[in-house]
């Protein structure tokens, strides 16, 4: 191993988290959202975060991404404190560093809207004008999520389950976001859907080094789509590392018990 | 280049009466670059469980397994991304990749993980695959419709795709046919040469013979059943 692989391994120490989480908490009156919540999350990085419904992954998704004001603790984006970013700039971020894939395409979507109008839409608001220009890039982004050329100017309701979840992913990462939260991005789609939605993901999180907090309840969708995992338990994080290193040797009991139910296919 | 100390493991199995397995004690190993070390022991004697903690797929209870200049028992998350990224490579038994990916960039994705252009990738890919005989009208397919001997094609292919400076090598000859055989023996020759750091397990004891300097028994770590 040559000098050049030390430098690398150097740089990694150096560099600094895009997402700095420390000890959030949110409360529903004295219900625990969640609590004690801490990670870094590195750029190019996914994040992937499991545990069965009322685990508190969206709720800690929720204040992640703004949605949600934590009743404790501190969220860091590139270095600024989140709690005391103004709203103007908070939502300034939402729509130009940040984007955010629903589970549901239909929140994500303008659906009276045409598909390129969708994509264009996010474009115009970051402050493109020539409408030439918009609608070249829209049509190159509905072709890299694989959409046909010839439904730019259909609505989505015309479009499939699928094909809706590929149009909210094209009109959240068109103006070129650093950080993407997901929701459950593959939930309710057919499996042979969601393989082509994971790589597609997959070589769009490589191609444009992004960081992304993925939540899901799907193991096998974390196990080809994160390099980190977190596991959420009644709001607590009761475990988190390796993706795979998780998957293959949990500590906690929960995460075994979690794992060891997967049925085989 | 892989230097492991005083390494031991145990399971805790919280949901079956959190019964704790101690499975190795005081592990110690040591591979120069260039060299290739063989695991041997029965089943279930801890070879695969000692190269996943290598690979940092099992987490050590205590010792360490240092990998060029990184302690894989205590390294971060990221630092082990990182590493198995550029500096360890990986051939497991299973082939494990999403479904509808096309053969070629199966093999060509470690590459591309390091920002080589795809066109070389594919091209470094293309070679790997024809010297591995598989046929060129797979390589648009998806692997995980192939054979099993096609499948551990593919892994090797992938594995040795990005010349990594240490390698772990979980049974790469089994169910591979002789012509097979010899190309991956060559592939493994040649990482040597380089100047590779290889651990391996080989059942082939033919393979082991002709491509392992040294052999360690794991038996050894396995530590005294408490009475």
């Amino acid at each position: 191993m040559g000098a050049v692989d030390m430098d690398i391994c150097a740089r990694v120490k150096e560099d600094r988290p895009l997402l700095s989480v420390q000890g959030v908490k949110k409360l529903y009156g004295n219900r625990i959202g969640c609590t004690d919540v801490t990670f870094d999350l590195f750029p190019g990085e996914v994040l992937g975060i499991v545990g069965e419904s009322g685990s508190g992954k969206s709720t800690l998704l929720g204040c992640l991404a703004g949605h949600l004001k934590p009743d404790a603790g501190r969220i860091l984006y590139d270095g600024r404190d989140m709690g005391a970013l103004g709203e103007p700039e908070r939502r300034r971020l939402s729509r130009t560093e940040w984007a955010f894939v629903h589970q549901n395409a239909r929140d994500g979507l303008r659906m009276g809207v045409s598909a390129g109008g969708n994509v264009g839409e996010r474009l115009m608001a970051v402050g493109a004008r020539n409408y030439g220009t918009i609608r070249d890039t829209a049509a190159d982004w509905l072709g890299r999520v694989e959409i046909a050329a010839d439904r730019i100017d259909d609505r989505p309701s015309a479009f499939s389950g699928g094909m809706q979840q590929r149009l909210q992913i094209a009109r959240n990462l068109v103006t070129g976001p650093r950080l993407v939260f997901m929701d459950e991005p593959t939930g309710g789609l057919d499996v042979s859907v969601q393989a082509r939605l994971l790589d597609l993901l997959r070589g769009l999180v490589r191609d444009l080094g992004l960081s992304v907090v993925i939540v899901t309840h799907d193991l096998a969708v974390v196990r080809l789509l994160a390099d980190r995992l977190m596991v959420m338990k009644s709001g607590r994080v009761v475990e988190q590392g390796l993706t795979d290193q998780v998957l293959d040797d949990p500590q906690h009991g929960y995460t075994q018990l979690l794992v060891s139910s997967v049925l085989q296919v | 280049m892989i230097e492991i100390t005083n390494l031991s493991k145990a399971f805790t199995l919280h949901n079956q009466g959190s019964a704790v397995i101690p499975v190795m004690a005081g592990a110690a190993l040591a591979v120069a670059p260039g060299e290739c070390v063989g695991l041997t022991g029965q089943s279930g004697s801890g070879k695969s469980t000692l190269m996943r903690m290598i690979y940092g797929n099992y987490l050590a209870a205590g010792g360490s397994i240092r990998v060029g200049d990184l302690d894989v028992a205590r390294a971060a998350p990221r630092e082990i991304i990182r590493l198995r990224r550029e500096v360890l490579g990986y051939v497991s038994q299973f082939l494990r990749v999403v479904p509808r990916v096309p053969t070629l960039d199966v093999v060509a994705e470690p590459l591309l993980q390091l920002g080589v252009p795809v066109d070389a990738a594919r091209a470094r890919a293309a070679d790997l695959l024809a010297r591995l005989n598989i046929a060129e009208r797979l390589w648009g397919l998806s692997p995980t419709t192939f054979s099993g001997g096609e499948q551990q094609r593919v892994n090797i292919a992938r594995g040795f795709a990005h010349p990594y400076p240490a390698l772990l090598l979980d049974e790469p000859t089994a169910s591979l046919d002789a012509a097979n055989r010899e190309v991956v023996l060559g592939l493994i020759e040649e990482a040597k040469a380089r100047g590779a750091a290889i651990v391996g397990i080989f059942h082939d004891e033919g393979a082991r013979d002709r491509v392992c300097d040294r052999l360690v028994d794991v038996t050894g770590f396995t530590p005294r059943l408490a009475a």
